[in-house]
């Protein structure tokens, strides 16, 4: 068994008004060194394979079809052998 | 008489699909079914709209789960090989998670959810969807979304104006949408995308009806 743990994240190129909106409370709290926020998507996935190269392949996979958007999205993930539970 | 059969997709969360169904069928007294989103086919339908609303409740992106739903593979074969559709709103953005259109609609740049009526041009009148406007013509339609922001990246945006493919512009852009895209066509002219809502401008009683220029313009292509 395996877990994926997906982060998905918005492309350098495109606004994020979310991210902005955060670091402009974050700044008024007194945070003035934050000077850049962007805000993504953390995805964990239960795989049931007991080979870590297919547990990559499925995770892969999972986010080309389904999970980021490759217009506006980059994603990156780690596999983490789980004893299941 | 039209010839169109319209077929409604209505997924777990559309909303706009009833209003669909009143303007072709109550309005412009056009054959008109629902098509529920596990049915496999579309059947004998020829004009396929998939309405606003929150399918899936907009969960992960919007539009992204509806675009893996039974009837979508036969609505993605129908639409490669000539067949009309139209998405609107969350139709449109379904539209560009299949990838039957360029781009992606993000979140509005105030992150307001916005709802209230728009001015538009129209850009392109040499179109199924646009036949009964003039070119450069003013219409006013409702927009009701929290994500219609239209994004794609330089070089599909020059070929969508190189091509004729933007068909509306927003006059006061509301969302933030690059080039003030309000709607586009795909390359060869029988989809088409957009986040104002026309079925929601197709009744006198509404007090406006300019939606029914658009509406009208693809069912009367099928004459």
């Amino acid at each position: 068994m395996f877990i994926a743990k997906i982060r998905i994240t918005l492309r350098s190129s495109i606004l994020d008004p979310q991210g902005k909106a955060v670091e402009g409370s974050l700044n008024s709290l007194g945070f003035e060194e934050i000077i850049d926020t962007r805000i993504g998507k953390y995805i964990e996935l239960k795989i049931d394979s007991d080979k870590k190269a297919e547990a990559e392949n499925i995770a892969g996979l999972a986010c080309k079809k389904l999970l980021a958007n490759p217009v506006m999205e980059n994603y990156e993930f780690d596999i983490i052998k789980s004893d299941g539970g | 008489m039209s010839k169109a059969k319209v077929g409604i997709v209505v997924f777990p969360g559309s909303n706009c699909d009833h209003d669909a169904y009143f303007a072709f069928k109550d309005i412009l007294k056009v054959d008109t079914k629902f098509l529920w989103h596990k049915e496999e086919s579309i059947g004998d339908r020829n004009l396929i709209i998939l309405p606003g609303g929150f399918s899936y409740g907009d969960y992960l992106r919007c539009g992204a789960i509806a675009r893996f739903s039974n009837l979508m593979s036969d609505i993605i074969n129908f639409a490669n090989n000539g067949g009309v559709v139209i998405g609107i709103c969350n139709g449109f953005q379904i539209l560009c998670e299949t990838g039957l259109l360029p781009g992606v609609l993000l979140k509005n740049k105030n992150l307001q959810f916005i709802c209230k009526t728009v001015s538009l041009t129209v850009e392109n009148n040499k179109s199924i969807f646009t036949g009964n406007c003039e070119i450069k013509e003013v219409i006013n339609i409702p927009i009701a979304h929290g994500e219609g922001c239209y994004f794609c990246d330089d070089n599909t945006l020059m070929e969508l104006i190189s091509n004729n493919q933007i068909l509306f512009t927003y006059n006061d852009n509301p969302n933030g949408s690059l080039n003030n895209i309000a709607g586009i066509q795909n390359i060869k002219r029988n989809i088409l995308g957009m986040m104002p809502h026309p079925e929601r401008a197709a009744d006198e009683i509404l007090g406006n009806t300019d939606g029914i220029k658009i509406l009208s313009s693809v069912v009367e292509s099928f004459e």
